[in-house]
């Protein structure tokens, strides 16, 4: 496996304060390689997004970090925990290093200024060293790269459809050429043909830039076909992280099980449509010991009493995969 | 384009709403305050003005209204106002000529400042949520409630007097003669300032709790965050992301409370007893002059509308979704 | 201050990247409007408004004098026998105030009701029916929101032969109704997409029902807004009318005590005592109104609440104010918050 160049270790992402405070993150580890595609699934409500947001401080109030790293390793040099660092260098980091393309990215554009202008301000802003026509050549060729005409660079959000709008988004996200790009549900909004022809350009750039990518859907469907490995979140925390295969093929939680049963696939065989029984957990009363074990098939003795934690499995595929769940002890908690 | 002269079709609309409004609220007068006067003046009025008085109140009994009305229109588009009661003879078109300029200078110019003011603080309070601005929440809700003219009150009593720099009432010193000269300007300048800070004082208020309002509304619109997670300095993701765009609704509101600023500001040239439109307004309704009464109205609407149509144009200016391509 | 308990779940933005679907029909009515109270800006703001209403009842019964009632202490500063000092003609300003508190409640309220009532009907059809009849009943309200409110009042009301209090609240009443309709309308259209109208159209619900039962009850908020907010302007208008004596002045209102200070050159006699207090009636009455819109508009949108605690200490020991864009770390200590259970005794064989 290559070199990570995100860690996270024990995430703790809180909504409010004190007693009243919702759990929306749990200790989370979690690591992505360099030029990988990450996956993350979970059903809304998950902690997905919040787990996207609070790695690079994003989050709305009253969202707060109430633990955790989040280390990242620069291509050259020591690595440094994000969540350390002073405001400066924080808007520093952004977006040169990670870049987002947010789960509304209807309305992620600013719709009072042209496409051209919120493409260049980021140069502005990172490279005051480029010239006006530099920055602008640069906002050109990102149009390119993600298949919209140049010409459009003096139209209005309002002007474009939902499509190019994403693709604007993800062009701006690559402008900087950043390590890591994580994808908060970007193509929710869109239909199923331009969602593929979105994701199939997406990895085409992956290849050739070789970025790193965080895939955020609630659609494990769509990360089966592209993405590396695949982390499952529930109630907040990862509850299985596998090679994308490994997750399709033999899945080791329930859960990861229910929610492959929940959407057809749309290569290789037909699966039964079996979803998963009951509802999310609500963060505020979480269920004792396996927060899944209401909804689980499986559930025995341990679950109900104790938590069980994200480590690796006694499977012939253990190093390369982790799962928390009781049926599969662990040798050695990940993280 | 297609927009602008939608506007401006309404606008022609409500022209002609309010001056047909105009045309019979004086047949609502009970008795007959024109037969009055034109028995009072008997031989100094000329036949003319009698005319232009029995077009005004409907007192040719032998017309339709619809006749009228007719004559009505012709007569104002002539810039036939009638005759002031209070200032016999004078026309009123020539008493508003004369006052206008004073109003649109004052109120124009203290509403624009009290504009631009208000929404720059409203712009931090709103940008800066529990800080020091917030602090100025309860103020600023208080005083919005202040009758202007109350506010003008005080002031007088508080900063006028014999000695004051300030003076208590009036446009200009009584010895002076209206002229664009170095002794009429400092001194109109001068009796302007205090109606000047009433009126910014008691608006004010409403646009920075607006624009606060809009600012933590628009604070958490996904552009902003986007903004923030691009990199962009605080002061670029504040201005030209969150208050540019809560500028917006805050234009709009500023063209659909210009009818009650206007309103409240007409008030306080009373108090100041101040040369203008609201002043002429005062004494009309003192001597139930409505020939004066329905032209300052015709007018305070007509300009209010004129208004209107800047603020349309500047938020056409503001917001490229208004604007259609070609 | 911690955050109150049911803040929470509404500081949830209604939109952003972290929305929550929007789904059906607001359930907790009942819980939400009591919360509503629990509003700090809003209880305030009842609190002084029942004052008033209290004035409004008692007054005339417990002023110490007849308004009207003039004696020989002329231009008196306050004192044991009259608080708030005398008028000119010896009358007790006190007594006015009181009295008066009636009749500008009394207005604002019937204006109040006379315009909300329009706009309901107006603002509600525009936007519920939509098509010819929108466009002609929002052209309606735009000509009279464009055209100046105070001017037009005043001239109708001076041509009135007998100005009172019922008939200048139907004229500031009839005249200030499009500001509420036209938020009224905007509501209702975009309340019109969501599903449980929806629903109940399609189940054959009849118009005015649906309306009655399905809309209303969640334009509550907004209604009475616009309410409060027609209570402020009416009792503005009310007072200028009396204060530059269009009204008659002999019913005593706070513009009328106002009217014969301004009048009797109550500023050059140095008599505040004459005009203070009218005037800071009013301004507490508009505060006491404006508070409970705030109250109103923050329990509509959630976002406008000034956020509980703002201040937090983060992990650098500094502390900072909770603001969007840059999340405060609490801590960023690796270590994790569960402790790991110790692999329970029992491993169940035949599991897979
Ligand atoms: N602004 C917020 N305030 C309070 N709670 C929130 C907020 N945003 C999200 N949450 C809570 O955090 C949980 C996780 O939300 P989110 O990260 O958006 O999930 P996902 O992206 O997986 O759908 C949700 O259950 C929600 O209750
Ligand atoms: S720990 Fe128990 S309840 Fe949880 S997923 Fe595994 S079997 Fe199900
Ligand atoms: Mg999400």
């Amino acid at each position: 496996m290559s070199k990570p160049v995100l860690e996270i270790r024990n995430l703790n992402v809180e909504y409010g304060l004190g007693d009243q405070a919702v759990r929306a993150v749990r200790d989370v580890n979690l690591t992505l390689h360099r030029g990988e595609v990450l996956g993350l699934a979970g059903e809304s409500g998950s902690g997905k997004s919040t787990l996207a947001y609070g790695m690079t401080r994003l989050l709305p109030p009253p969202g707060v970090i109430t633990g955790g790293q989040v280390l990242y390793h620069p291509e050259q040099g020591e690595a440094y925990d994000v969540l350390g660092l002073s405001d400066r260098d924080l808007r520093a980091f952004r977006w040169a290093e990670t870049a987002i393309v947010f789960q509304g990215a209807m309305n992620s554009l600013n719709p009072v200024h042209k496409i051209s202008t919120q493409l260049t301000d980021v140069l502005r802003a990172h490279r005051p060293e480029m010239s006006e026509a530099a920055c602008n050549d640069r906002a050109r060729e990102m149009l390119k790269l993600v298949g919209i005409a140049a010409d459009r660079m003096d139209a209005y959000p309002h002007q474009l459809s939902g499509g190019m709008r994403q693709r604007v988004m993800i062009g701006m996200a690559l402008i900087l050429q950043p390590q890591v790009v994580i994808m908060d549900e970007p193509t929710t909004a869109l239909d199923v043909v331009m969602q593929r022809q979105i994701l199939s350009q997406l990895i085409e750039l992956r290849e050739r830039l070789g970025f790193s990518v965080v895939f955020i859907t609630h659609d494990l469907s769509l990360l089966v076909e592209f993405s590396n490995r695949i982390a499952i979140m529930y109630g907040g925390r990862i509850v299985e992280e596998a090679p994308a295969a490994a997750i399709y093929r033999d899945s080791l939680h329930p859960y990861s099980k229910g929610l492959l049963g929940s959407f057809p696939a749309l290569r290789g065989p037909r699966r039964e449509l079996t979803g998963i029984p009951g509802s999310p957990p609500d963060l505020k009363g979480m269920p004792s010991g396996c927060s899944f074990h209401p909804r689980c098939p499986k559930a025995f003795d341990p679950c109900s009493g104790n938590i069980p934690v994200l480590g690796r499995p006694d499977t012939p595929d253990g190093p390369t995969r982790s799962v928390a769940c009781w049926l599969h002890p662990t040798e050695q908690p990940v993280g | 384009m297609k927009y602008l002269l939608q506007r401006i079709a309404f606008y022609l609309f409500t022209a002609w709403a309010a001056i047909t409004l105009n045309f019979f609220i004086p047949r609502m007068v009970p008795g007959d305050p024109v037969q009055a006067l034109i028995t009072k003046y008997q031989g100094q009025l000329s036949s003319q003005a009698i005319d232009s008085l029995y077009v005004l109140f409907g007192l040719d009994k032998d017309k339709s209204v619809w006749e009228e009305y007719v004559d009505y229109w012709s007569q104002l588009l002539h810039g036939d106002l009638g005759l002031s009661f209070t200032f016999f003879p004078t026309p009123v078109s020539e008493i508003i000529s004369t006052s206008l300029p004073w109003t649109l200078l004052l109120v124009g110019i203290t509403t624009i400042i009290s504009f631009f003011l208000g929404t720059g603080l409203g712009v931090l309070a709103g940008w800066r949520r529990g800080s020091w601005a917030d602090g100025l929440l309860p103020v600023t809700t208080f005083l919005s409630s202040v009758p202007y003219f109350w506010l003008g009150i005080i002031a007088i009593y508080l900063l006028t007097g014999p000695d004051s720099f300030f003076p208590s009432s009036g446009g200009f010193d009584n010895g002076l003669v209206p002229a664009w000269d170095q002794y009429f300007i400092p001194n109109a300048l001068k009796h302007s300032l205090l109606p000047a800070l009433t009126i910014l004082i008691s608006s004010v208020s409403g646009w920075i709790l607006s624009m606060r309002n809009m600012m933590v509304t628009v604070a958490s619109e996904d552009y902003i965050t986007v903004a923030h997670a691009k990199g962009l300095s605080d002061r670029r993701v504040a201005m030209s992301y969150a208050a540019r765009n809560a500028l917006l609704p805050n234009v709009s509101g500023f063209a659909l409370s210009l009818g009650f600023i206007v309103g409240g500001t007409l008030l306080v040239e009373i108090v100041f007893s101040y040369p203008g439109i609201g002043f002429q307004l005062f004494q009309a309704l003192g001597a139930q002059d409505y020939p004066l009464m329905q032209g300052v109205f015709l007018i305070i609407t007509i300009s209010v509308l004129v208004a209107n149509l800047i603020a349309d144009v500047a938020y056409l200016l503001l917001d490229p979704r208004t604007r259609k391509e070609g | 201050m911690t955050i109150p308990t049911s803040s929470i779940e509404q500081v949830i933005p209604g939109q952003g990247s972290m929305a929550q679907p929007e789904s059906g029909k607001p359930a907790k009515a009942k819980r939400q409007r009591f919360r509503f109270v629990t509003n700090k800006k809003a209880a305030t703001g009842l609190i002084m408004l029942s004052i008033y209403v209290l004035f409004a009842i008692i007054g005339p019964w417990i002023a110490p004098y007849e308004p009207d009632a003039r004696s020989n202490d002329l231009i008196q500063s306050p004192s044991g026998a009259h608080w708030l000092g005398t008028t000119h003609l010896g009358q007790d300003v006190f007594s006015q105030l009181l009295v008066g508190t009636r009749s500008v409640m009394f207005v604002g309220f019937v204006a109040g009701i006379v315009a909300t009532v329009l706009s309901v009907i107006i603002g509600v059809t525009a936007g519920y029916l939509g098509g010819k009849t929108d466009e002609g009943l929002s052209a309606l309200s735009n000509v009279f929101l464009v055209i100046p409110a105070l001017p037009l009042i005043i001239i109708i009301t001076s041509t009135l032969e007998s100005a009172e209090d019922w008939l200048i609240a139907l004229v500031i009443g009839l005249t200030s109704w499009s500001w509420n309709a036209r938020v009224l309308r905007a509501q209702t259209l975009s309340l019109r997409r969501r599903d449980f109208v929806d629903a109940a159209r399609a189940t054959g619900e009849k118009t005015w029902r649906v309306i009655v039962f399905e809309l209303m009850p969640n334009l509550t908020a907004v209604i009475a807004s616009g309410f409060v907010g027609t209570v402020i302007f009416a009792v503005l208008s009310e007072i200028t009318l009396a204060f530059i004596g269009v009204t008659s002045s002999t019913t005593w209102n706070w513009g009328t005590i106002l009217f014969w200070a301004q009048g009797q050159q109550a500023l050059a006699q140095e008599a505040w005592w004459w005009f203070i207090p009218a005037g800071l009636a009013i301004a507490l009455l508009g505060t006491a109104l404006s508070l409970i819109n705030f109250g109103i508009d923050e329990f509509v949108s959630p976002r406008l609440r000034s956020v509980g605690k703002t201040k937090i200490k983060t992990v650098d020991g500094r502390t900072v104010r909770m603001r969007i864009g840059f999340t405060p770390v609490l801590s960023n200590s690796p270590a994790p918050h569960t402790q790991a259970s110790p692999t329970p005794v029992v491993r169940k064989e035949v599991t897979q």
